[in-house]
């Protein structure tokens, strides 16, 4: 059931050459975001957070096959600054959510993304949940989730898969396997030929896939949403890629990465061999780069500034708990805001 | 208070009925309302909690789910995101263990992290408690474990009539909710349950007898302990008031008060071990707001600092009347 080859792919459509042009346009934002979240964390500004350095080609190259309008996205972490394609609010909640601003996990009605989740694998059972509802209620789309190849050995990848099976949900599982669960290597975290290959035990179809390619994940992930919507069940995607970046701003790989490894998946960076193949395609030259590299800066940016001037409102933690605050809640809040000498609440 | 617009009768059931009444009801109410767990279609539950649902409302709306607990409430904090409103059972509130990562991690705070976008309605049904012999990990009583974790209701009705009108309310609930049902209860504890809607409010306690020289506080199958023991104080000439705390988050603070300030003397029953229990949350609550009315320092009883003992055991673990009894007239014989 696990197939390797990319190019044995059904998809509804090819890319056309300006999709292409987004693509990397968004990977190119993605990589920016992510070295500016690092570089936030290292000027104080920012919480420990994590880089999809090396992941781009993976959470471009889904969304471009997902519908920002029917589809969504259950993410891990990693994937938030590449999510452009389903609204620019992804990366502005997301650049507040490493600031550590309350208002980060809020995503506007129309923008299908769910906030990073930091228990890993916990989303799995959420986005098979969330794909069941939309089968019940008989609503158009699917649901993708992310998830590393570290979360594949939590107890929720199996329960989840296993009941994404049973019900053929409209759920599509992608493992984005960086070699890496922090110092955890592939080979210390299972002795399965591939994590593809445990699709089996869920009786659904495992697919690996070049996770370094964008328009191989394309055409995997738009096969897959072509089984979901259809009927025909859950599929887990396998993307092979490498983590080219620290674990998260809290991590020193070079106790644990061997030089050399590192050394070799640089040269397969999916944003040096795709805009490589895009050059070579004449679709993209030093002048393309150069706008796209200045527009996501700018586009960064913005979203830092956009953070750092939402207020702040200090008892923020008592909304959104419940619709109603218990009468505890209530009397806690005051005591807090008498406490900080702030007005009583409305 | 107005009137009922309808006259309303009642009917005597037992918990179990009153649940499975109920559930039918909210899920003719409400075509977004979905049960699920292990066994509850075609079995109807191992309690029959669950009888004839899955004939009533089908096989898509009822659903036999895989033995995994933890898929079972991650499962439906995405089916609420989803616009649906779960009702999954855990078999045994001890099997939450295997789902508590998602419980206090995920089904909790959906509201939250998403500041406020997606909401969990949620009720999470699961029997618990001591007294009818099941094997390990069946019984243990952890509402405190579940009421430290912000972001969820507890429910633990003392009667039919209230595991209809708590149930009702839970499922009707936009945040989500720990229904806690009483083991013994099931078919032990009886009474007149309203026909038709029938809802009864979060964080409103009930009391149960009346009387102002001591104060009984209970919730689920400890209330029906504790009525005991007031029925044979009363044939003594003490007056004893049992107030049921009905859900344990929301907590009625003005009712225990209340209770305190007229009676002075005060004894606690829980089932759970006496460290961290739901009880000392009850203490620290009358110190903070009605110290000053005690005659006598607040008495508990509770379950022992050991695990959930085997059956042979366990009668001598879970509070009877007796040691209620004992409790009692310790705090009476106490000097103001």
């Amino acid at each position: 059931m696990t197939t390797t080859d990319s190019r044995s792919r059904n998809s509804p459509r090819e890319l056309a050459d300006a999709e292409l042009q987004d693509i990397l346009g968004d990977m190119i934002q993605a990589r920016v975001a992510s070295d500016r979240a690092f570089a936030l964390q290292r000027q104080g500004r920012a919480g420990t957070n994590a880089q999809v350095d090396g992941s781009e080609a993976i959470v471009v190259g889904a969304a471009y096959a997902l519908d920002p309008a029917t589809d969504w996205v259950v993410p891990q972490y990693r994937e938030l600054v590449g999510l452009q394609r389903f609204g620019s609010e992804v990366l502005d909640r997301y650049v507040m959510y490493i600031k550590g601003h309350p208002n980060g996990g809020f995503h506007p009605e129309g923008t299908n993304v769910l906030p990073p989740q930091i228990s890993l694998a916990t989303q799995i059972p959420k986005a098979v949940g969330m794909a069941w509802g939309k089968k019940l209620q008989n609503e158009p789309g699917c649901v993708l989730t992310f998830f590393g190849d570290g979360s594949t050995s939590e107890g929720d990848f199996y329960e989840a898969g296993n009941l994404a099976g049973v019900l053929d949900a409209p759920v599509i599982l992608f493992c984005v396997n960086n070699q890496w669960a922090i110092s955890t290597p592939n080979h210390e975290q299972t002795r399965a030929s591939s994590f593809a290959s445990k699709a089996e035990a869920f009786g659904i179809p495992g697919v690996r896939i070049d996770g370094t390619d964008p328009v191989a994940v394309f055409h995997a992930v738009a096969d897959a949403r072509e089984r979901a919507v259809s009927g025909a069940g859950p599929t887990l995607i396998e993307g092979v890629t490498y983590r080219l970046a620290p674990h998260t701003t809290a991590d020193d790989p070079t106790r644990y990465v061997p030089a050399d490894d590192l050394a070799k998946a640089r040269e397969r960076d999916p944003l040096v061999t795709f805009r490589a193949m895009l050059v070579e395609a004449g679709l993209w030259d030093d002048e393309r780069q150069r706008e796209a590299e200045a527009a996501a800066d700018e586009r960064v940016e913005a979203a830092v500034r956009r953070a750092d001037e939402t207020p702040l409102a200090p008892d923020h933690g008592f909304t959104n708990v419940f619709a109603e605050p218990t009468p505890r809640m209530v009397r806690q809040r005051a005591e807090m805001r008498r406490h900080l000498g702030l007005e009583d609440p409305r | 208070m107005t009137a009922a617009a309808d006259p309303v009768g009642a009917t005597p059931m037992n918990m179990l009925s009153a649940i499975n009444h109920t559930l039918h009801r909210e899920m003719a109410r409400d075509d977004r309302v979905i049960v699920f767990g292990e066994d509850v279609a075609k079995s109807g539950g191992v309690f029959r909690a669950t009888d004839g649902l899955q004939a009533e409302f089908g096989a898509t709306r009822v659903v036999d789910m895989p033995l995994a607990e933890g898929v079972i409430i991650g499962s439906a904090v995405g089916l609420a995101a989803s616009g649906m409103v779960p009702v999954p059972e855990i078999q045994f509130l001890g099997f939450a263990y295997q789902a508590f990562h998602q419980i206090a991690g995920q089904l909790a705070r959906l509201r939250y992290r998403t500041d406020g976008r997606l909401n969990a309605a949620v009720t999470v049904r699961a029997p618990f408690g001591g007294g009818v012999r099941t094997p390990e990990l069946h019984s243990e009583a952890i509402e405190s474990q579940l009421a430290n974790i912000p972001g969820l209701k507890i429910a633990m009705p003392a009667s039919a009539a209230d595991a209809k009108g708590l149930l009702a309310t839970a499922i009707r609930d936009p945040d989500p909710v720990m229904f806690l049902e009483p083991l013994r209860g099931y078919r032990a504890v009886s009474d007149p349950v309203p026909d038709g809607d029938h809802l009864v409010p979060f964080g409103e306690a009930r009391t149960v007898s009346e009387g102002d020289d001591l104060v009984i506080i209970a919730w689920s199958y400890m209330v029906e302990i504790a009525r005991q023991a007031a029925d044979r104080l009363r044939t003594e000439g003490v007056s004893v008031q049992v107030l049921d705390l009905r859900t344990i988050v929301p907590l009625d603070v003005e009712a225990i008060a209340a209770a305190v300030e007229r009676c002075g003397r005060v004894v606690v029953v829980q089932e759970a071990p006496e460290t961290c229990g739901f009880a000392s949350e009850v203490i620290a609550t009358i110190n903070d707001e009605a110290f000053y009315s005690l005659e006598a320092p607040v008495a508990r009883v509770s379950g022992y600092d050991h695990p959930y003992p085997v059956g042979m055991l366990e009668d001598d673990y879970v509070p009877s009347v007796e040691r209620v009894l004992a409790a009692v007239r310790r705090t009476l014989e106490m000097a103001p």
